[in-house]
C-alpha cells in the first residue's frame, strides 16, 4: 500500500467515524442512532486495520478485529433488544401522539442547535490539537483532531438526550473517540489494557440494559427526568 | 491563435445560456414525465412546460392593483441574474471571456438577488399569501446561502482560489480531490442546498397549492400571463443552472478546458447527459419523499451546513499544508 493511497483511505475513515458520530445528533429515532453507530464502529475498525497494515503489526490487526465484532457486532445488538424488549404492541392502532420509547421526542436542546453546538465543538477540537498535531506532523496525528471531536459531541449528546438508550450512545459515542485517540496518537494502547477496556464496555452496556429495563418497570419509560432521589 | 481562442470561449458562453435556456422546460418536462411514470400516469410528455410558456406569453399582461416597480421588475430580474450565472459557471468550459470572473461569492450573490427580488415581488401584492410566502422563502435562503458558500469553499481550498473555472479544472486534473471526504462532504452538503434553493422535497413541493404548505408559489400566486412566464422559465432555469454546477464540481469529466471546438460540443453534450440523470434521479427519489414540516427544515438546512462546515475542517486539517 502506497503512502498516498494510505493517507487517502485514513482520512476516508476518519471521516466516516466523525460522521456517523454527528449523524447520531442528527437522528430521533433510536433504531435508526443504534445502526448508524455499528456503522462508527465499522469506521473504527478500520482506522485500527489500516494503522496495523500500515506498520506491519499482527497485533494490531487482531484488536481491529475484537473492535469490529464488539462495537460493530455485539454492543449494537444488545441495545437493539433492549429497545425491542420495551415497545408495547399496540392493540388498536388509531392516531395519537407518539409518546413510544422508539423515539427520542424532545431532547434538551433541539436538534438544530445541537448540529451547530457539534460544530462549534469540532472546530474548539481542531483549534486545541493543534499543538499536539505539529508535535509530530503525520497522516495519522493529522487526524487527531477527529477522535477529540468525537469525544467533545459523544459527551454532548450524552447531557443532551433525555432517553436512557440515547445517552448509552453517548456514552458509547464518547468511549469511541477515546479509541480511536488512542489509536491515531500512539498507534493503540497494549493489548491487555484494550482488552480491559472492552470488557468494561461491554459490562457497562449490560448493566444500563438491565437498568432501562428496571426503570421502564419502575417508571413505565426510560425518561431519564423522572429520576429524582437517590436510594441505597 | 489568442483571435480563435476567444472565439470559442464567446461560443462557448453563447452556447451554455441557450442550452440553459432552451433545456430547462425540457429539465422540467423530463422530470414531470419521469415522477409521472413511476406512479402510473402516462404523464403529459416532456415539452409539455415548452407549451405551457408559449400558452402564457400569448396572454395579456395583467397586474394587480397597487402593485409597484417591484413585482413587474422581479421576474425580469430573477431571469436575468439566471443567465448571468448560466454564462459564468464553467458549465461546459473553463476557458471562456468571462471565466475570470466566475467567483464563489459573485454567483452566490447573484443566486440571493434573483430570490430577494421575487421575495420583494411577492411583498408587494400586499396580500397574506405574498407576504407569508416570502417569509418563508427568505428563511429558506437565509439558511441555504451560507451552506452554499462554505460547502464550494471547501472545494476551493485545494484549488488555492475561489474561483469556480479554477475549482473544476483542478478537479479534472486531480479526481483523488473528489474522493477525498472534503469532496464528499461538500457534495452532499451542496446537494441539500440545491434542493433547498431550487423549492424542491423534502423542503417545498413544487406541485402543491396548499395554501398551509406552499413556499414558493405563494410568492408568486398573484402572477399571470407573460410575467408568469417569465417566473416559471426563471425557477425552471435555476433548477438547470443549479443541478449543472453540481454536476460540474462533483463530476467535472468531459468540460473542456482547452479551447477546441470538438471538446466544446463534446461538453454541451455531456452536460445535457448528466443534468438530465441528475433530474431524473431526482424526480425518481422524490417519488419516495415526503414534504419536511415546515419548522423541521431548519434542522435539515443546519444539517447540511454543518456538512458543509466539516468539510472546510477536514480539507483545511486533515491534508495538511
Amino acid at each position: 500500500m502506497t503512502d498516498s493511497v494510505y493517507t487517502q483511505l485514513l482520512d476516508l475513515a476518519c471521516g466516516a467515524f466523525l460522521l456517523a458520530a454527528v449523524v447520531v445528533l442528527w437522528l430521533r429515532q433510536l433504531s435508526s442512532i443504534v445502526q448508524v453507530f455499528a456503522l462508527q464502529g465499522v469506521a473504527l475498525a478500520a482506522v485500527a486495520a489500516l494503522l496495523g497494515l500500515h506498520e506491519d503489526r499482527l497485533g494490531l490487526l487482531a484488536v481491529a478485529a475484537g473492535i469490529g465484532l464488539l462495537r460493530a457486532g455485539a454492543l449494537p445488538r444488545l441495545m437493539l433488544r433492549a429497545l425491542t424488549a420495551g415497545t408495547p404492541h399496540r392493540s388498536h392502532p388509531h392516531y395519537e401522539e407518539d409518546v413510544s420509547e422508539s423515539r427520542e421526542t424532545r431532547p434538551l436542546v433541539n436538534v438544530a442547535a445541537s448540529l451547530l453546538s457539534a460544530a462549534l465543538l469540532t472546530l474548539l477540537a481542531y483549534a486545541v490539537s493543534r499543538p499536539l498535531v505539529e508535535l509530530h506532523s503525520t497522516p495519522a496525528t493529522r487526524a487527531l483532531p477527529v477522535g477529540l471531536a468525537v469525544v467533545l459531541i459523544g459527551f454532548f449528546t450524552l447531557v443532551t438526550r433525555r432517553r436512557a438508550l440515547a445517552q448509552v450512545v453517548g456514552f458509547l459515542l464518547l468511549d469511541n473517540g477515546i479509541t480511536v485517540t488512542a489509536f491515531l496518537a500512539a498507534s493503540g494502547v497494549p493489548l491487555i489494557v484494550e482488552l480491559g477496556v472492552s470488557f468494561d464496555v461491554l459490562l457497562a452496556v449490560l448493566v444500563l440494559q438491565i437498568l432501562t429495563t428496571r426503570m421502564r418497570a419502575a417508571f413505565g419509560g426510560t425518561g431519564i427526568d423522572d429520576l429524582r432521589e437517590l436510594r441505597d | 491563435m489568442n483571435g480563435t481562442m476567444t472565439a470559442t470561449g464567446t461560443a462557448a458562453v453563447t452556447l451554455q445560456v441557450a442550452l440553459v435556456a432552451a433545456g430547462a422546460p425540457l429539465l422540467a418536462g423530463l422530470m414531470r414525465q419521469v415522477r409521472a411514470l413511476l406512479e402510473g400516469r402516462v404523464g403529459p410528455g416532456v415539452t409539455q412546460p415548452w407549451r405551457d410558456l408559449r400558452k402564457l406569453l400569448r396572454k395579456e399582461a395583467v397586474t394587480p392593483a397597487g402593485t409597484g416597480p417591484a413585482f413587474r421588475l422581479g421576474p425580469l430580474v430573477l431571469v436575468a441574474t439566471t443567465a448571468v450565472v448560466a454564462a459564468l459557471v464553467p458549465l461546459a468550459s473553463t476557458a471562456t471571456p468571462v471565466s475570470g470572473g466566475a467567483d464563489l461569492i459573485l454567483v452566490v450573490a447573484l443566486l440571493a438577488l434573483g430570490t430577494v427580488a421575487l421575495a420583494l415581488a411577492g411583498l408587494d401584492t400586499g396580500t397574506a399569501f405574498g407576504g407569508m410566502g416570502a417569509s418563508r422563502e427568505m428563511t429558506v435562503a437565509a439558511l441555504v446561502e451560507p451552506t452554499i458558500l462554505l460547502a464550494v469553499f471547501a472545494l476551493s481550498i485545494p484549488a488555492g482560489s475561489t474561483n469556480l473555472s479554477a475549482i473544476v479544472s483542478g478537479g479534472i486534473h486531480d479526481p483523488v480531490r473528489l474522493a477525498s471526504p472534503a469532496g464528499l462532504l461538500s457534495t452532499a452538503a451542496l446537494a441539500v442546498a440545491v434542493l433547498a434553493e431550487t423549492g424542491r422535497l423534502p423542503v417545498d413541493n413544487p406541485a402543491t397549492h396548499l395554501e398551509l404548505t406552499m413556499v414558493h408559489e405563494a410568492m408568486v400566486l398573484e402572477y399571470a400571463g407573460p410575467d408568469l412566464a417569465l417566473v416559471e422559465l426563471g425557477s425552471q432555469m435555476r433548477l438547470t443552472v443549479l443541478l449543472g454546477l453540481l454536476a460540474s464540481l462533483s463530476a467535472p469529466w468531459g468540460i473542456a478546458t482547452t479551447a477546441s471546438p470538438a471538446a466544446l460540443v463534446l461538453a454541451l453534450v455531456l452536460l445535457a447527459v448528466k443534468v438530465a440523470l441528475l433530474g431524473a434521479a431526482l424526480a425518481a427519489a422524490e417519488v419516495f419523499w415526503a414534504k419536511l414540516r415546515l419548522f423541521r427544515v431548519p434542522e435539515l438546512l443546519a444539517g447540511s451546513f454543518l456538512l458543509a462546515l466539516l468539510a472546510v475542517t477536514a480539507s483545511y486539517f486533515l491534508t495538511g499544508e
